[in-house]
């Protein structure tokens, strides 16, 4: 069986099988998985006995439910105000000038997606970055390139999936 | 009443008190009413933004007859700009619990839970910590009252009361019509309290040192004192606790780089001041003081000389023009149909004159949308372009 499939359940088993537990078995298999597959969604949809076009349609409204393949560090830049204000774009530079990736792309190893996203809260330590579940405040082009080898060092002791 | 406007620093919110259990006690010994008189008699008043009177909103969910009702503490914390609810869940969260539990007791709502929006995630671990003991207290007291917490997934509309409910119940978080408000038919249609993070630590500096000492704070209409998140153009970034009321020029007197062009109050939502209308203009809910008094929930941005308040306005409409659930046309196409106008207007693909028929879409928006995003684009929108003009044609 396929190991979302066994996600989807025991998340459905912990967290119940009501329309109302829909969010957080979503955000379980994204935690997992960093995205939400058709296949993922059927499932759920499935599991819950919901039509597909519900779950689909909650969970693309959520801009932290992503449902297109993701590396697995997502870097998410704030580009509001104050960090724009602050200096975003040059960090933003760094980063795709260091990965080679433009905003909405992933690595072709996997290992990283860059987006960009509305305030993170930290514009008196702006400008502000999460990667994955983790804040990075104050950033400058090289403070960006030092977290960004700490975390290919990280991939390539081969650690598990961390937050 | 007090007349003066001068900006006057508080420190209740982030005191550190240890006496949370003996006051959780305390209110439970004294009747509901005792209680909802206490809220009502201070005036403190909803600080996520919005202002509704805090004492009201538990009275009318308390009045309503339900065996099931609930408490929610909003910290969807999203408005650009705003910091400060982070900070209350983190340094003092006994204060929001008690003040949930109290609300609890008041309206007769078992069930309590804590809308944290995904970018807070990191602090899941210490605020649960922080639930398991204050739930172990409160059965200890015979408290039947439980905390949880649901995340949110990164939209900013799931802040507005109702389409925060949608979202916990499931469903893309689309704002609901109003009425019914929440404290007859909210969370699962069932009468519920929902209140700001910071609005919750305050009430419990009420029930510790009564409402005089809240109501004594403040000037009038605007009671009690407020988190302030400050950023941009500052020499001091940060969140401060300030008497209600002070002029705007007090506050960039303190804040501002000697350089401050002009101040975004309240958010993305709220409304861009120029410096000619600092001495004129208040922080604080209602009612003239010596001009325009303007509500917040707290965000304040300084802007210098240096910024072009023409990228200040893209750049808010890029965010409501995201963030809008889409549900109703004023505000879905308005969003879209603003942003490309000042684009096009900059670009000198349209005229000057242009501006004004933007304007009027931003009144039509205000009037039509169906909730407070939508609506409230017209506030930043037409504080800037009218100030700033200048600065959106060239």
């Amino acid at each position: 069986m396929n190991p979302v499939t066994d996600l989807i359940k025991s998340l459905a088993d912990q967290h119940g099988r009501s329309r109302h537990n829909l969010l957080p078995i979503l955000q379980g298999v994204v935690e997992q998985e960093k995205y939400l597959s058709e296949y993922s969604m059927i499932e759920i949809a499935r599991e819950l006995d919901l039509p597909a076009s519900e779950v689909y349609g909650t969970a693309t409204f959520y801009s932290f439910l992503e449902y297109k393949k993701m590396g697995r560090y997502i870097i998410r830049i704030c580009k509001t105000i104050t960090c724009s204000m602050k200096g975003k774009n040059q960090v933003l530079l760094a980063i795709q000038d260091m990965l080679k990736i433009g905003v909405g792309e992933t690595t072709p190893d996997g290992t990283f997606s860059l987006l960009q996203t509305n305030c993170l809260g930290f514009c008196h330590k702006a400008p502000a970055m999460l990667v994955n579940n983790e804040v990075f405040t104050d950033l400058t082009p090289e403070k960006v390139r030092e977290i960004l080898r700490m975390y290919m060092n990280k991939k390539k002791e081969g650690g598990s999936y961390d937050n | 009443m007090t007349t003066s406007y001068q900006l006057k620093r508080a420190d209740f919110i982030f005191k550190y008190e240890n006496d949370w259990e003996k006051i959780l006690s305390k209110c439970i010994s004294r009747t509901p009413q005792e209680l909802i008189n206490e809220l009502i008699s201070s005036e403190l008043k909803g600080r996520g933004g919005a202002g509704f009177p805090t004492g009201l909103k538990w009275k009318l969910a308390a009045e309503v007859v339900d065996a099931t009702k609930y408490v929610i503490c909003n910290a969807d914390e999203g408005e650009p700009g705003t910091f400060k609810d982070r900070e209350i869940l983190s340094m003092v969260p006994y204060k929001v619990l008690t003040g949930m539990a109290v609300c609890g007791y008041v309206i007769g709502a078992k069930e309590g839970y804590i809308y944290l929006r995904g970018e807070y995630f990191f602090l899941q671990p210490e605020l649960n910590k922080a639930i398991r003991e204050f739930e172990y207290y409160c059965k200890g007291i015979n408290l039947d009252f439980t905390i949880r917490i649901f995340m949110g997934s990164g939209a900013y509309i799931c802040g507005e009361e109702t389409a925060l409910f949608e979202s916990m119940e499931g469903k893309r978080g689309e704002p609901r019509n109003k009425p019914p408000f929440p404290s007859s038919y909210g969370y699962m249609g069932k009468p519920t309290v929902i209140n700001n993070v910071e609005t919750l630590a305050h009430t419990y500096t009420i029930f510790k040192y009564g409402a005089k000492r809240f109501y004594d704070l403040g000037v009038q209409y605007s009671r009690g004192s407020k988190l302030f998140s400050v950023s941009g153009d500052t020499p001091k970034p940060g969140i401060y606790e300030l008497e209600l009321g002070m002029s705007l020029a007090d506050f960039v007197d303190e804040f501002g780089d000697g350089d401050t062009k002009a101040v975004q109050v309240g958010g993305a939502s709220g409304f861009l001041v120029p410096r000619k209308r600092f001495d004129e203009t208040a922080i604080g809910f209602q009612g003239k003081l010596t001009g325009i008094s303007l509500p917040t929930g707290g965000s304040m941005m300084l802007f210098n000389s240096s910024r072009s308040m023409f990228n200040v306005l893209d750049n808010y409409l890029e965010f409501f023009r995201e963030e809008s659930c889409g549900q109703c046309t004023p505000c879905r196409v308005g969003c879209q149909q603003l942003l490309m106008g000042i684009k096009a207007v900059k670009r000198g693909e349209k005229n000057a004159k242009y501006l004004d028929k933007l304007l009027r879409l931003t009144e039509t928006m205000k009037l039509t949308a169906k909730c407070g995003l939508g609506q409230s684009v017209a506030n930043s929108f037409s504080s800037i372009v009218e100030n700033f003009r200048e600065e959106m044609i060239y």
